[in-house]
Order: structure tokens, then C-alpha cells, then sequence
């Protein structure tokens, strides 16, 4: 899913993301910077674990490629 | 990743100039540049964003419904300024309130024109609920979750210039004292900024990163998390009076998830909040100190913890409720109720209160301005969850955006651009970029963590004298920690500096706290060495202000005079939150009908 071993609330499916076609929506969209392209992979991946769980990335991603999970701390 | 290095970085200045500058691009500010804009068309208006327009601020997702609206046929201006008058316990500047009421439904209207939905009856009239103790002011917003667009949507049209990415961290004050603009760094080049303009309009939000939440998390807060009280430290810095800081924001939240549960939308439909026995001990679910002062006891007490209540409700009614809570404003609320195992039919819902804030959409510590949005600096205003105008919700951040706004442009047609201090814009690159150029040195986060966690050890209600002054000791602490933080990025830059906005609101908190020695607004200030309210002192509003020499300075303005005086039923009704057992006889007045 993402570059990190460590689990972060935002998951991407890295088949349905198309940032490596220069889409930047969810990074665009997400209030506190934390999404970047994952140089390795070229797909959207959270580098920050500074999410509020908002959702604006996973309602405006246009092929649906990602899904937000309440941080594990509030779990 | 980062092809120029730091000091390239630290060396590289854009300049950038306008009429206006607006800083916060979430509900207030799109407003006030719309505003600034139609009202001057040859202005050249900038918003600056810390995020993305698109999708910043505390409406990032929407809202549920406007809290404070005053609909003719509902509610006059009178009735609503009383209203907030005494659920703010005396202490506001009654023509700010008045200002915002009698612009408060014409901006409903010209929100419905521009296509935000808010809810009708059958007849097409807006569909208002009664929440608060008098008055009838609740409109909700079923399909709210869209206004960002509608926003968006406006500036483009009014040709309002946008920058995103761009964190603000000081207002220019010129040799005069009036604005000459604004300080402010590129959170993914690092790019410094020097940003004229005739006029600043600071629309920043709350200061919601301020006490830790319990769940330790150090996003997971109520406000957005960008709003680390950016606007509150600009405008200290700035020489502008702030007000009513000891009066925090604490609310009754979801435990762990920290999101609003929400009482406003369940609560004309039914639902209430409860003790564990499923007991309702309040009249009201409007958010007022005293009503988080009766929740507070009932959380801690015998008969807690305290719970949402709906599952006494039709299905239907469960249904709708879940479409509004789980679409608008937090929708991620659904999600965790789910992993919780938590479902309104059958579960109440646990409840806990937050950690403090500064906001005076919901209580009454901001930025000092007068009816028109003016600050106390020349050239400055506020508008939004940071101007001190008592309860004001997103509504007011919009009256307020408006009156910026238009008293912003008014400024600019027969003001011209100030000289820019070449001294301070030196001093704050060195300032904001030292991060960047240590070898060695302390994890921002960790500094926030620290900060935080003291904040929740001295400052959360109820205060004692001691307590905040050893607080305030330990502050001093971190502000030495702040010399030693190390950034590796302009993205870790932005925390650091996040960091010294959040203590700056501290030591507000602190000293504004230590210095009203009387209790008021409930568990807001509720104080342990001076457990009475003491009107022939106390009723004035009390500043925080950087005076001359550059130090915290805290002292009484006389309170603004009222042009509508509350009786004394009305007066009473605030302190009579409690629901009584059967059978009491309240003598002091509380025993108004609801």
C-alpha cells in the first residue's frame, strides 16, 4: 500500500491512483500538507502522521484510490 | 528530494504586492476578499492560504447547520443580542453583536443566491430550530457539505488572486504603526515572502492546537489543526489589543474522537444529552461555560459519564440524523462509531470535553475589534473565530468577512502603501529559518507535545492562581527549547513556527486567566481562589496587549455600554442550567418557562 511499514490513517490503492499520470488532487487537497508522491512508486502516500481525518482527500480523489482510517490512537 | 540547499533556501525572497491581503482562506476570509473586491474592483486583492483554498478551514467539509441565525419572524436583533449578552455573562461590546445580527439575515440571503442550501419547509421559508435558552436562532444545513465550492466558486468569479502554501508569520508594521503588510514562508520551496499591502484582513481561525487532547494525539483535535492560533500571536505581535483570552473554548465532544456529537442537529429532533442512567440534567444543549460547567459535574460525578442520547428515537429520525452527522462538517464521525461498535439505535453515544482553545466563535477570546472589523493597529482587521465578537459561529465569520471586508476597501482608497521596515523583515528570516540551519537540535513535535501537555497540566479549568504561574515559569522554558529546534525541510519549518504561535497563546492564556481574580462563563474561567463572580470589579473586558517596551502587558477596558439592557428573568437564565428534581422552588428567578 504505502512506502511505510508503519501504519498511517491514509491508505492508497496503489492500482486506482493515477498521480503518476500528474494527478495531485488529494495533495492539493489535504489541510495539513501530509500527502506527497512516493518517489519510488510515483502514487500519492502520506509522509506525515499529522492527519485529521477530515476526508477531503478520499472525497475528491477522482478514481477512488483512498480510504481514511481514524488514527489509531483515537481508534 | 530537495534540490536547493538550506541556505539557498533561507537566501531566496519573493516579493509580492497589493492593496489588500487577506490571510485565512477558510470561511471568513473568502468572504472578506469577495467582499473587499465587489465593493473596489480596481483593488487588487490576495488571499493567502496556510493549506489549500479548496479545502482549508474549519468548513473544509462543510457544515450542518448556522447556530446564531436572526430570521425575521424568529428573532430580532434585540432579542438576540440579549441572548448572547447573558450567555456570555455580561462581558461584550454589545454593538459588535448588534452589527452581526442586523446583517445576519441578509447574508443568509445572498448565501442562498449564491447556492449554499440551507433547510426550508413547505412553503420554501427557512426551517429555524430552537436550541438556545430564549431564542429561536438554529437553521441547519442538511446539505451544507458543498459551501466550500460555492466559495470557491465566488472568488473565482470576482477575480480574488489566491496563494496557497504560504504560511503567514508576522505582520509588517511601518514606522507609524500602520500596517505595510505581511511576513510569510513557502511550506514546500521554503521561498521567504515579503508580502505590501495597504491593508491586512486576519481571518486565521481559532487557536485549536492549544491544550493537548486526552487521547494524546497531536492532531486529533476539534478545530482543524492548521488553525494553531496563527492570527491570535500575528496580532499580538502586531501591537493589537486582544480580548476576553482568559474565556477558553472547551466543548462537549465525542470521547477519543474529539468531533462534535452534534447536540444542534439531534436536538430539534429529538435527541439529548444524558448521564449514564440516560437522564437529560441540562435544559439546553447550547454551548455556553455554564452549560460545560453542569456537564463537567455530571462527567466526573456519581451519575457519569455523559452520553449523546438518540436511541429512543424513530428509525426514520435515526436514519436522517446519520445522513446529516456522518456527510457534513466530520463525516469520519460514522466511520469511528463504527469500529467502535457504536450504533445510534441501540448505543448512546460516550461524550467527554476537550482539551482548552482560544475562539470566539464559540466563546469569546479573540482578536479586539470594533463593529466595523478594525483592530486597534491602523490598517489591521479580524474576522471569523479570531475577532473578539462573542459566539459569532461560521455566520458571523461571514458578517465579519463582509465587514473586513468593505471597511478594508474603504481604507485602501485613501491610504498608500507603507514603507517597509527592512530591519524587521531581517530579523524574522533569521527568526523563521533557524531551524533549517542547525546540525542539531529538538524535534518540533516533541516541543508542541511538551508545550501542549503543560498547557493541559496548568491551564485547564478550573484555574488556581499557583498552578498558572508555575505554568508560565515552565513556558519561559519552552520558549528557550524553541533556539534548539531543528527543522530538515520547509514542511517541519511550518510546525516549528506553528510551535511559537502556540506559545504565544499560552502565556496569554495564562497571564489574562491570572489577572480576572473572579469566576466567570462557567468552567471557562472558573477559578478556585476566587470561586464568586464579582460584577463591581470584574465587569470590564480584560487586553492583552505587547506594549512598548515588548512585554505582555494585561489590563481592564472599561466595558462598552449597553444599548439593550437584559431584565432580570433574562439575566438569570444562563445560571439556571441544571434541570431540578421535581418539587424544587428556585427562588432566584429561575424559574422562567422554556
Amino acid at each position: 500500500m504505502s512506502f511505510s511499514s508503519i501504519d498511517f490513517p491514509v491508505k492508497v490503492d496503489l492500482n486506482a491512483c493515477i498521480a503518476d499520470k500528474g494527478c495531485t488532487v488529494c495533495i492539493d487537497a489535504c489541510p495539513l500538507d501530509v500527502l506527497v508522491i512516493d518517489p519510488a512508486t510515483g502514487k500519492a502516500s502520506m509522509k506525515y502522521d499529522e492527519c485529521w481525518y477530515c476526508l477531503p482527500c478520499e472525497k475528491d480523489c477522482p478514481t477512488q484510490a483512498i480510504r481514511v482510517d481514524i488514527p489509531y490512537l483515537l481508534r | 528530494m530537495q534540490t536547493i540547499n538550506n541556505e539557498e533556501r533561507a537566501l531566496t525572497t519573493a516579493e509580492i504586492e497589493t492593496d489588500i491581503l487577506v490571510i485565512g482562506g477558510g470561511t471568513a476570509g473568502p468572504m472578506a476578499a469577495i467582499k473587499a473586491k465587489q465593493q473596489d474592483p480596481s483593488l487588487r486583492v490576495l488571499l493567502l492560504e496556510k493549506a489549500n483554498v479548496k479545502r482549508s478551514g474549519a468548513i473544509s467539509m462543510g457544515m450542518d447547520g448556522l447556530n446564531n441565525a436572526v430570521i425575521p419572524g424568529y428573532a430580532t436583533p434585540e432579542q438576540y443580542v440579549k441572548e448572547i449578552t447573558v450567555a456570555n455573562d455580561g462581558i461584550v461590546n454589545q454593538k459588535t453583536l448588534f452589527a452581526y445580527a442586523e446583517n445576519s439575515y441578509a447574508m443568509i440571503e445572498e448565501l442562498d443566491s449564491w447556492g449554499v442550501k440551507f433547510e426550508k419547509d413547505e412553503n420554501g421559508d427557512y426551517a429555524v430550530k430552537k436550541v438556545h435558552h430564549m431564542g429561536t436562532y438554529v437553521l441547519p444545513m442538511p446539505e451544507g457539505h458543498d459551501i466550500k465550492k460555492v466559495l470557491y466558486r465566488k472568488l473565482k468569479q470576482t477575480r480574488v488572486k489566491i496563494t496557497n502554501r504560504l504560511v503567514a508569520t508576522r505582520v509588517l508594521i511601518a514606522e507609524d504603526g500602520r500596517v505595510a503588510g505581511a511576513l510569510a514562508f513557502d511550506c514546500r520551496s521554503g521561498v521567504f515572502t515579503v508580502i505590501r499591502a495597504k491593508a491586512v484582513i486576519l481571518c486565521t481561525g481559532a487557536a485549536g492546537r492549544l491544550g493537548l487532547p486526552a487521547s494524546g494525539y497531536l492532531f486529533g483535535t476539534y478545530e482543524n489543526p492548521t488553525n494553531a492560533g496563527d492570527g491570535y500571536s500575528m496580532a499580538y505581535h502586531a501591537g493589537a489589543e486582544l480580548s476576553g483570552i482568559e474565556c477558553f473554548q472547551i466543548n462537549p465532544l465525542i470521547k477519543d474522537y474529539n468531533g462534535p456529537a452534534c447536540a444542534y442537529v439531534t436536538g430539534p429532533l429529538g435527541g439529548y444529552t444524558a448521564n449514564a442512567q440516560g437522564e437529560r440534567f441540562i435544559e439546553s444543549d447550547y454551548w455556553s461555560g455554564q452549560m460545560m460547567q453542569e456537564f463537567h459535574q455530571e462527567l466526573a460525578g456519581g451519575k457519569g459519564p455523559v452520553f449523546l442520547k438518540v436511541d429512543h428515537l424513530a428509525e426514520e429520525t435515526i436514519a436522517n440524523i446519520e445522513t446529516i452527522l456522518h456527510s457534513n462538517e466530520r463525516p469520519s464521525r460514522g466511520r469511528f462509531h463504527e469500529g467502535r461498535g457504536t450504533n445510534y439505535r441501540t448505543d448512546m453515544i460516550e461524550m467527554h470535553i476537550s482539551e482548552i482553545g482560544l475562539c470566539s466563535g464559540h466563546s469569546a477570546s479573540g482578536v479586539w475589534v470594533n463593529e466595523h472589523a478594525e483592530t486597534t493597529v491602523q490598517g489591521l482587521y479580524a474576522a471569523g473565530d479570531l475577532a473578539c465578537v462573542p459566539h459569532n459561529y461560521m455566520l458571523g465569520a461571514f458578517v465579519y468577512g463582509r465587514l473586513a471586508g468593505e471597511s478594508a476597501a474603504s481604507y485602501c482608497a485613501n491610504t498608500e502603501l507603507a514603507k517597509v521596515d527592512t530591519t524587521q523583515v531581517e530579523t524574522e528570516r533569521q527568526r523563521i529559518f533557524a531551524p533549517l540551519n542547525r546540525k542539531h537540535g529538538l524535534s518540533p513535535a516533541q516541543v508542541e507535545y511538551k508545550l501542549r501537555r503543560l498547557v493541559n497540566d496548568y491551564l485547564q479549568p478550573p484555574k488556581v492562581a499557583r498552578r498558572m504561574e508555575i505554568g508560565l515559569v515552565r513556558f519561559e522554558e519552552i520558549r528557550n527549547d524553541i533556539q534548539q529546534m531543528l527543522a530538515t525541510n520547509p514542511h517541519e519549518l511550518m510546525r516549528a513556527a506553528e510551535v511559537g504561535f502556540i506559545l504565544d497563546c499560552a502565556e496569554m492564556a495564562a497571564k489574562a486567566s491570572l489577572f480576572r481574580t473572579e469566576s466567570r462563563w462557567g468552567l471557562y474561567h472558573a477559578r478556585q481562589d476566587y470561586t464568586e463572580r464579582n460584577d463591581a470589579e470584574w465587569s470590564v473586558h480584560v487586553q492583552v496587549q505587547k506594549d512598548q517596551a515588548g512585554t505582555m502587558s494585561v489590563f481592564k477596558r472599561a466595558l462598552e455600554p449597553y444599548i439593550v439592557e437584559p431584565d432580570d428573568v433574562e439575566k438569570a437564565v444562563y445560571q439556571q442550567i441544571r434541570i431540578q428534581p421535581k418539587g424544587t422552588v428556585v427562588l432566584s428567578g429561575g424559574s422562567h418557562e422554556l
